[in-house]
């Protein structure tokens, strides 16, 4: 019930089933019953939620030096320390996160407080501007709650970002005291800069016992997989620095380091680097003798020359990202800003949101052993490859290392998609740049399957009143051999179709749905009546087409399943002396269109017609009674990026009676309405996405000097 | 409650006066590095982590593997040490590799030819006094670069992961695997198999049709065991609180081991019955989702099974380190449930959209077929992950091992660049390449150049497609001098090969464009022809494009494969005497395919057309293209080794005949049309033993153009001189 709104009705909103009156008010009255159940438990479960939103929330306003002080004993309990065999199914209370419709964790802040020892001496510095920004980000985000009684995430505002910061076991004590702190169970801590001198842990040393740890700077051995989250570490630079995005291409520079404290062993091997590639490799240092006032974090120098930071990083192809006492650094931050690939070379380092990123396509990894030959190694990555690593590490950094905000919810976003996996986030999504994305096609299609032949079609034949021609058409298509089923879709609500004596015999069930309106759409919907993937759409005038055209058209769907297999092809052309796009009709070389009074296509396209068509294609087309086949082309090659298949000579469908309308001008009334149409869609869809192509499918024997009666489809039909 | 003042976090009136969490010259600098040596770290961290917390950099000798590659080494089997059915596979699955190696010298890699795939010592396959064993082994050396398979580890009551061994820095690639004792980025987790799971090849999954919304009569099911005691009892004794009768089935019984009928509780009986009613393949084939709940250890045949059967695997396995999750995207083709929601499993797969399922399903049977139908896949898979950690940038993207073709068949040694595969052009909105290279092999040599191969270079040439023209010449004697070729527009390179018929396959540095039209220098084509095909190439990258085609059919009678050069109503072979295909299949065929079926194709000197058709259909699972023939071809002429003198490019009248219908060439025993045929079918035959199946997969249909043999006039027409 939580998830009816998920669910698609199979029949659809305008028809009415075809029942006895007494049934129908039975099963309305049972409807509405249902309906106001369902609308009722709607209420119940999304009222609370439905005020919620956050500018009805109250914000304080007030100073954070007014924040309550809380006096720590010096024997208050240490937790323990943090347990690293905990994974998600042993130390985390997913009962606490529980089944919701939005797929969504409740995070719960504690408010803040400022610690203090039995000396009244602080423990740590109260809040940090960027743990504040993080703490308002979640705040303001979807998955807050300030009912701590419904939280599944508890987020301390205990500011433990750097360690070097606080007070370790003082810390750990204020932890311990936090009212639903249990262990630490379902606590998330966020720490970027862990460890401290001499031998910098790669985990935050604050005891912890259970609790999540978000942290920048990981190795392989103190990162729970699966359970801790890696950070980036924030540059405060994001937020000063307006670098611009350059476009992808060669730079000035193919290798840049621009890190000033690296140990000597590294600077050594950068300096044999240089010295062996000469000018394309520039390592850079601090600065010695600035002039006052002059920042030393914007500046670096190579020998006398001085230059920007982080600018210069936008000078360089790839730029070195070392470790340094820390395995996380901030230099990745600018480095990706500055959309320059960055080299990572930091043995057993957890790279920033791994979980999700794929930093292969962003990063080149070199191992520490393997410093010296990273000339050659990055020679030999493809120019094209380059430029979309480059795009890629701009991307990394628009969407998770931006702002402290991004940061936060990238991480809340991991953990949701563990405790709802089924919701979870795809790989495209958390990768594709928004580039990709747009120019990228997902084919709902995309396994290579050719659909058993025994399988066969259903004929969907959308009629008004034309019993006689419909009855011819009825039974010409009987006779395909692969024809599974005949639906007739009755679209006059005024007449009812002729009685079940009067309709032809033939050797496959034949059924017929009445609709609620004459709209156009009705000829794609899914009808569950339509048990084969093949779908033939064909008006109730199409009997030209002979058995041998039908049923090859079937064969050839067969072997593009994903696609629109037709008759006569149509082609859209850009008007340049309008500015437009044109609607073009036969004769011509190219194809981009199949018309759908006659074609073969999957059942899934009518799902997507149905339910998915973009903006107000649907209801236009209703509107208009007009162009329904046109929007079914944009849709199928929207969705798969792929041409119509064009099969058979024919190149339009003569209606011997219906030749009154034949006349020149309604013809070229209806090419304006066409071209209307195309022009209206491309506008909804913002983009052309119809493909031109040159062929057509033939018999593979067709008008070759060859035995008639030998050849699969003799009779392929003419112009 | 709800007159409460909702409270968010506070907007401080001083947050501008707020400090950064670290000063920036600090976060820059990042501590005093001269305390710290690399080099001495790293040294510390070789002793530091060993054993149980091995990985790559500390437990794995990267130096063994740079001189000759990623070589693999499986010790000589040992008299008196019978291996078990499965471990056969496993290791011939190694040997028949690429990577093989019979030299311990050339080995990245070692296996054991001990088999160590059951260690629950309650069993009858339990090796005994393996370390004793091991530690005799000269090459093992703390285990270091050796990998070792194992299925079943523990036993009775706790199943704990113990092998009975010390494997000491060996990578283990396990099933059943607990992500506690997985050694991140350097053990595998490898998915249960029982001893029927075919060597090569496997069976195709069960998805015949896609479905919206899925058709299929139950949405959830499982009928399994349920433990009354011992661990795994709590997931599978909870299991029938699901069971709705209508839609979801679970099913339990309580017949298992010796003495359930002490344990027996009042469901029992009931269950036992219930059990009988219902036949668990016809619940795999019939239900949406599948119930993949853990068993005594963690992963179960279950799992493979429901895959196969496109049944979408619900699993129930916390802790269990999912098979090859360092290459496979588990989240696009299983819903990874937690035990302890065992209730809410009913509304979560109920609540996932019907598209939603429609991906799922197909990419179980993507993810079946690519990388567990066979033990070599499961094999290959392991050996592929452990080989991208080599060379991280050299190795496969996720994106690589999770979408079509998958990572086996994409190789990192090309390019990692996605633009530079066949494959994925539309995933990434790349657009195929605008030029081909004309790639021709000439055989016949003379004083002079024939007139075919001039004909040949002046139709090509002309297309306003071709970028380039690389002319392969196959014999011994010298190319004539440049002088004698002649002028084009486009560069022409001449390579000097070898006189193996693979070798017009081979990955040539020359060849500069994605698209490949393979020639014959007797082949005659005219520039239309070549426009027309390329423009088909172009909507088409990863298939095989040409003119001439044969195509394949099971022969009853005779219990094997068999080929026809006839015309027929269908195809399943383009001659490679001219067709478009893109240039990373040469690749392929260099580098992926073993060797043995390249001596194969060398040793008959035929059906290296054939060997390429089946490999492009065996990555595709999609026939190839024909496309219109303006006149008959050069179609199965004898393609001889030597090289012809004199009136080159002539063979003998009748054989070079194309014109239909073919002479059947079985008829005409006894002459060298008609060895070549039989040839071409043993070898058919053999491709498809190598391969486990036959790739080939036939078409109905040619390519026209738009207005072919239409009846209007010829100047509306683009293509009219195909119509001669």
């Amino acid at each position: 019930i939580m998830c009816a709104s998920a669910k698609y009705n199979t029949r659809g909103p305008a028809l009415i089933p075809r029942m006895k009156t007494k049934h129908r008010i039975y099963y309305i009255t049972l409807f509405s019953i249902v309906l106001l159940g369902l609308i009722a438990t709607g209420m119940f479960q999304f009222w609370p939620h439905s005020i919620e939103s956050s500018s009805d929330w109250t914000v304080e306003k007030r100073s954070i030096h007014d924040v309550p002080v809380v006096k720590l004993p010096a024997d208050s309990p240490i937790p323990e320390r943090g347990d690293l065999s905990c994974r998600m199914h042993t130390c985390f209370d997913v009962y606490r996160c529980g089944f919701n419709p939005k797929n969504k964790i409740k995070v719960y802040i504690y408010s803040l407080k400022k610690y203090v020892d039995e000396y009244g001496t602080s423990v740590s510095n109260t809040i940090s501007r960027e743990y504040n920004e993080l703490l308002t980000a979640i705040s303001d985000s979807e998955f807050y709650t300030d009912d701590v009684n419904r939280a599944c995430l508890f987020v301390p505002s205990i500011d433990v970002l750097n360690q070097n910061a606080l007070r370790i076991k003082e810390t750990a004590q204020a932890l311990a005291q936090l009212s639903r702190w249990d262990r630490g169970t379902n606590h998330l801590l966020f720490n970027m800069l862990p460890g401290g001198p001499p031998d910098y842990n790669t985990a935050l040393d604050v005891p912890r016992d259970r609790a999540l740890l978000a942290g920048g700077g990981f190795s392989t051995w103190t990162y729970r997989q699966g359970y801790d989250v890696s950070i980036p570490v924030y540059s405060p630079l994001s937020g000063e620095v307006d670098l611009p995005e350059r476009g992808p291409g060669p730079r000035r520079y193919f290798i840049l380091s621009s890190q000033m404290a690296l140990h000597p062993e590294y600077r050594l091997e950068l300096e044999a680097l240089q010295a062996e590639s000469g000018e394309s490799v520039l390592i850079l240092d601090k600065c010695t003798n600035l002039s006052d006032g002059v920042p030393a974090v914007r500046k670096r120098c190579y020998k006398n020359q001085v230059f920007d930071y982080p600018q210069v990083l936008q000078e360089s192809t790839f730029c070195v990202v070392l470790r340094g006492a820390r395995l996380g650094q901030a230099v990745l931050s600018d480095v990706l800003q500055a959309g320059c690939v960055p080299v990572i070379i930091a043995d057993s380092y957890i790279l920033p949101f791994s979980e999700v990123l794929d930093w292969k396509r962003a990063s080149v990894v070199i191992p520490e052993e393997k410093m010296l030959e990273m000339y050659s190694i990055l020679q030999s990555i493809p120019q094209r490859q380059i430029e979309e690593m480059q795009r890629q590490a701009r991307w990394f950094w628009e969407a998770y290392f931006r702002s402290m905000k991004a940061i936060a919810l990238a991480t809340l976003q991991i953990i949701n998609d563990r405790i709802y996996p089924y919701a979870a986030i795809s790989y495209e999504e958390w990768n594709d740049p928004p580039a990709v994305k747009w120019s990228s096609v997902s084919n709902p299609l995309f396994l290579p399957l050719i659909p058993p032949q025994s399988q066969g079609f259903t004929a969907v034949v959308l009629t008004y009143d034309r019993v006689e021609s419909l009855f011819r058409v009825i039974t010409e298509v009987s006779k395909v051999p692969s024809l599974s089923k005949l639906l007739v879709v009755w679209n006059n609500q005024n007449k009812n179709p002729p009685e079940e004596s009067l309709w032809p015999k033939i050797r496959v069930p034949l059924k017929v749905v009445r609709t609620a309106e004459n709209k156009l759409s009705n000829r794609f919907f899914p009808y569950d009546e339509i048990e084969t993937e093949a779908v033939l759409a064909i008006d109730d005038d199409i009997i030209m087409l002979t058995s041998d055209e039908l049923q090859f058209g079937y064969e050839v769907w067969r072997e593009f399943p994903d696609r629109l297999v037709g008759y006569p092809g149509r082609l859209h052309l850009w008007d340049h002396e309008m500015n437009k796009w044109k609607y073009e009709s036969e004769w011509t070389n190219e194809v981009s269109m199949v018309l759908t009074g006659a074609a073969f296509y999957h059942k899934y396209f009518n799902y997507l017609y149905t339910y998915k068509m973009p903006g107000d294609i649907k209801n236009w087309v209703d509107a208009h009674m007009n162009c329904e086949d046109i929007a079914m082309n944009f849709l199928v090659a929207n969705v798969t990026g792929k041409s119509v298949i064009k099969v058979t000579p024919r190149k339009k469908f003569k209606c011997p009676e219906c030749t009154a309308i034949d006349g020149l001008s309604l013809d070229q009334t209806h090419m304006v309405e066409r071209s209307e149409c195309i022009n209206k869609f491309a506008s909804v869809f913002g983009t052309m996405p119809l493909k031109v192509v040159e062929h057509r499918a033939d018999p593979v024997l067709y008008k070759d000097d060859f035995p008639e009666k030998l050849k699969s489809f003799p009779n392929i039909g003419s112009l | 409650r709800k007159a409460e003042a909702r409270r968010s976090w506070p907007r401080w009136t001083d947050r501008s006066l707020l400090k950064s969490f670290v000063d920036p010259e600090e976060l820059q600098r990042d501590g005093d590095p001269s305390l710290l040596s690399p080099r001495e770290r790293r040294a510390a961290w070789l002793s530091a982590y060993r054993g149980s917390r091995c990985r790559m950099e500390t437990c794995f000798d990267f130096s063994r593997c740079e001189k000759h590659g990623f070589k693999v080494f499986t010790y000589p089997q040992e008299r008196g040490q019978p291996v078990s059915e499965t471990y056969g596979k496993i290791l011939s699955s190694i040997e028949r590799s690429r990577y093989h190696t019979a030299s311990p010298e050339e080995a990245c890699l070692f296996i054991l030819s001990i088999d160590t795939l059951d260690r629950d010592h309650l069993s009858g396959q339990y090796i005994r006094n393996v370390d004793e064993k091991i530690r005799g082994f000269p090459l093992w050396n703390g285990g270091r670069n050796h990998l070792i398979f194992n299925l079943y580890s523990g036993t009775w009551p706790d199943y704990a992961g113990d092998l009975g061994f010390d494997i000491g820095q060996a990578i283990l690639a396990k099933a059943s695997f607990d992500t506690e004792s997985f050694r991140p980025g350097f053990d595998i987790s490898i998915p249960l198999f029982s001893k029927e799971h075919p060597q090569r090849g496997g069976d195709r999954g069960w998805l015949y049709q896609d479905s919206v919304p899925p058709k299929k009569k139950y949405l959830l099911v499982f009928k399994g065991k349920r433990y009354l005691t011992g661990i795994g009892s709590g997931t599978r004794n909870a299991l029938h609180h699901i069971h709705n009768g209508k839609d979801i089935i679970s099913l339990t019984t309580c017949k298992h081991g010796k003495d359930w009928e002490k344990h027996k509780d009042t469901r029992c009986d009931k269950d036992n019955i219930d059990y009988e009613r219902f036949d668990y393949q016809e619940l795999l084939h019939n239900s949406t989702f599948c119930v993949v709940p853990r068993g005594r250890r963690l992963g179960s045949f279950r799992f493979l099974e429901a895959l196969q059967a496109a049944c979408i695997p619900v699993l129930l396995s916390d802790g269990w380190e999912l098979p090859f999750a360092e290459a496979i995207d588990w989240g696009k083709a299983a819903v990874v449930g937690s035990e302890r929601l065992l209730l809410q499993i009913p509304s979560a797969v109920r609540c996932i959209h019907p598209e939603r399922v429609l991906a799922f399903q197909q990419q179980t049977q993507f993810l079946w077929d690519a990388y567990f139908s066979s033990v070599d896949k499961i094999v290959h898979t392991t050996l592929e992950i452990i080989k991208d950690r080599l060379s991280p940038h050299r190795s496969r993207s996720r994106l690589l091992w999770n979408a079509l073709p998958g990572g086996l068949l994409v190789l990192p040694d090309f390019s990692t660049h996605l633009g530079d595969f066949p494959f994925y052009y539309l995933q990434h909105g790349y657009s195929s390449s605008k030029k081909f290279t004309a790639f021709i092999r000439a055989v016949s040599q003379a004083g002079s150049l024939s007139q075919p191969i001039l004909r040949l270079i002046q139709a090509v040439s002309g297309s306003q497609y071709c970028g380039q023209i690389v002319v392969l010449w196959s014999c011994e004697k010298p190319p004539p001098p440049s002088g004698k070729w002649p002028q084009t527009t486009v560069p022409l390179t001449i390579i000097q090969g070898r006189r193996q018929l693979s070798d017009r396959f081979f990955p040539f540095e020359a060849i500069q464009t994605d698209a490949v039209l393979s020639l014959d220098e007797d082949t005659s084509l005219s520039t239309s022809e070549v426009d027309f095909a390329f423009l088909v190439w172009r909507s088409f990258p990863e298939r095989i494009v040409g003119f001439s085609t044969q195509s394949h059919f099971w022969d009853p009678e005779q219990g094997r494969w068999g080929y026809t050069s006839r015309w027929t109503n269908e195809l399943s072979i383009v001659l490679t005497a001219a067709a478009f295909y893109h240039r990373y299949y040469h690749s392929l065929f260099t580098e992926y395919l073993p060797a043995g079926l390249r001596q194969l194709v060398d040793g008959l000197a035929a059906c290296e057309d054939i060997l390429m058709n089946v490999l492009v259909a065996a990555v595709t699972k999609l026939p190839p293209i024909k496309v219109t023939q303006r006149k008959l071809h050069k179609e199965v002429a004898a393609q001889q080794a030597e090289c012809r003198d004199g009136a080159a490019g002539t063979p003998p009248p009748g054989q070079r005949s194309p014109s239909a219908p073919h002479s059947a060439p079985a008829k005409v025993k006894g002459t060298a049309g008609s060895r070549r045929f039989s040839q071409r079918q043993d070898c058919l035959n053999q491709l498809a033993d190598w391969f486990g199946y036959m790739p080939l997969v036939s078409s109905q249909l040619r390519l026209d153009p738009v207005l072919f043999k239409d009846q209007v006039s010829v100047l509306r027409k683009k293509y009219p001189s195909l119509e001669k």
